[in-house]
């Protein structure tokens, strides 16, 4: 198998005395999509975030996150903003949050472009419209002068992609990035991603808890529960042959897989209502 | 059997510059002790359906019937006793559960209410150990659970009225993944074990084909298609629901992407098929 174009190794983070990730190490690949699967507070979410430093100073890292060369565990802010956007981007859950309502969506998808890789204006806005056009958002020339509330929420996340691949990273990490979505459109970005880790060669770390987003799109499948990866393996195997206790139960609680729970689904909950459903007092 | 809810060509606005018709002229009809969900993406005007049948929204015209008898709009008096047995689950039990009452005393108020219309008493421990919590944490503030927990309370507080329907606004869509299945399932068997009916609103289809004995599939402020569950989950005869259904992606390991739809909605889905409608 190629190298890794990622590496996380041993990463352990930590806010005061509790270990919220502990010891979790991942491989992203190059046109793969390796998918981090788990329940909320199960730590995915820190995870990707670590990886672009933007957990809260409170936070202590340890462990290692390779990107070729590059260490980034411990990496200063000037350097780190040389990797952010530009050689690791991000997708979040809610596009209306992460687009700024304030700035046309051309001013947003040419101002990082312009200062990482010191193209023209021009050059720059050009760029922006085959972008658009590639996530397909509908009279991409027009769009540059819109505001993000002008569109609809599959659009903007279409958009919130756009930006995300401007300046051709290496690495993709996408948050959830359907959640917020209806069925129907969740289908197009699921779509898009897919042609886009193939055809741009990234690696992407898709975290999400939906298990059918994972099984559509994901290579590679972890889980994670309590801050650690407790299986991890190729789609076929986690989906197919679980060996994992947890991973078997999150496979049961979903509702398409056991049509058989409609007399007594409260039955299943009980090996999943684990230490994190009990009150934090 | 006759109709605990009745909803009669239901039409529901919001003036403006453009006034919006939410809800365009739909019928349903829940009898005691089933399930109908209703179904359909964001803006589709279920919410706006939920509302009206509780008064909490004006209709434009149309009618809602509980039991027979029009629901008054809901205003800041407090409503007639025989009310109190119609309670509502919303989707995010952080707005509708008050953050500084004990949840003890919250489920209490329900009771109290059950106990006003002539309804049998009850304790507060009854209820919150039926959605499967201990009473041991009555004494505790809302803040002091996890989200999941927090709607199985407002589940309890309102089952604890004693109702004989339900109106449940998204009320899993909040809950982590791996526990909506199993609340939804015990949302199910409390309602049946009351002998109530109830409104299931919902966007995850998936889970409702498990749980709603009747589903209505709603696109643009209207009923596409409805009928028994299973019939619409196994034969869609409407291309909207068609399309929705095929969208939903399944956790086969076997990496198919689901069947993604224009990007523009296709006209065929605003048609009205009368034959898609009211299917056994």
């Amino acid at each position: 198998m190629s190298v890794p174009v990622l590496q996380i190794d041993g990463l352990t983070i930590g806010f005061g005395a509790t270990a919220v990730v502990r010891g979790v190490s991942l491989d992203l690949r190059a046109g793969r999509v390796q998918g981090l699967a788990g329940e909320s507070g199960s730590g995915k979410t820190v995870t990707a975030m670590s990886v672009l430093g933007l957990l809260p100073r409170t936070a202590t890292v340890t462990g290692s996150i390779r990107l070729g060369e590059t260490e980034l565990v411990g990496l200063r802010r000037r350097e780190l903003s040389a990797v952010r956007g530009r050689r690791v981007a991000m997708v979040f859950q809610d596009p209306s949050a992460s687009l700024h309502p304030q700035l046309t969506v051309g001013h947003q998808l040419t101002d990082h472009v312009r200062r990482h890789l010191k193209l023209s204006k021009a050059a720059a806005r050009s760029h922006a419209v085959e972008l658009l056009a590639r996530v397909r958002v509908p009279d991409p020339g027009n769009a540059l002068g819109r505001y993000p509330h002008q569109f609809s929420g599959g659009q903007r996340q279409r958009i919130a992609i756009a930006i995300a691949l401007a300046c051709d990273p290496e690495v993709l990490l996408a948050d959830e990035p359907t959640t917020a979505l209806d069925v129907t459109v969740q289908a197009g970005i699921l779509h898009l991603l897919r042609d886009l880790a193939i055809e741009r060669n990234l690696a992407v770390l898709l975290v999400t808890h939906d298990l059918g987003v994972m099984s559509a799109i994901a290579d590679d499948v972890a889980v994670m529960r309590h801050g650690l990866i407790v299986e991890s393996g190729t789609r076929e195997q986690i989906f197919l042959a679980p060996s994992h206790e947890y991973t078997r139960a999150l496979l049961a609680a979903m509702p398409d897989s056991a049509p058989a729970v409609r007399a007594d689904a409260g039955a299943d909950a009980s090996a999943l209502d684990s230490p994190d459903e009990e009150g934090t007092s | 059997m006759s109709a605990l809810l009745t909803i009669d060509d239901l039409v529901v606005e919001y003036p403006g510059r453009v006034t919006v018709r939410a809800v365009d002229g739909i019928g349903l009809s829940i009898r005691p002790g089933e399930v109908l969900a209703l179904v359909g993406e964001s803006g589709c005007g279920k919410s706006s359906t939920a509302r009206a049948v509780v008064g909490m929204e004006r209709p434009r015209s149309g009618s809602v019937l509980y039991r027979g008898e029009a629901v008054p709009p809901l205003g800041l008096r407090r409503r007639p006793n025989r009310f109190t047995a119609m309670q509502m689950v919303f989707q995010d039990p952080n707005s509708s559960l008050n953050p500084r009452k004990r949840v003890g005393a919250q489920i209490n108020d329900g009771i109290m209410a059950a106990v006003a219309r002539g309804a049998a008493g009850s304790t507060p421990g009854e209820w919150i150990e039926a959605v499967g919590l201990s009473s041991s944490l009555l004494n505790r503030f809302p803040h002091q659970f996890s989200g999941g927990q927090r709607q199985r309370i407002a589940i309890a507080r309102a089952l604890a009225a004693r109702p004989d329907l339900i109106v449940a606004d998204e009320p899993i869509s909040a809950l982590d993944a791996s526990s909506q299945a199993a609340v939804a399932g015990l949302m199910r068997r409390l309602c049946l074990d009351a002998g109530a009916g109830m409104l299931f609103i919902s966007h995850d289809l998936s889970v409702v084909r498990v749980i709603a004995d009747r589903t209505a599939v709603m696109y643009r402020g209207k009923i596409v298609e409805s009928g028994r569950s299973e019939t619409i989950w196994s034969d869609p005869l409407h291309p909207y629901t068609r399309a929705l259904l095929s969208a939903i992606p399944h956790p086969d390991g076997r990496g198919i992407l689901p069947a993604a739809p224009d990007l523009e909605a296709p006209a065929s889905w605003s048609t009205v098929l009368p034959g898609a409608l009211e299917r056994v």
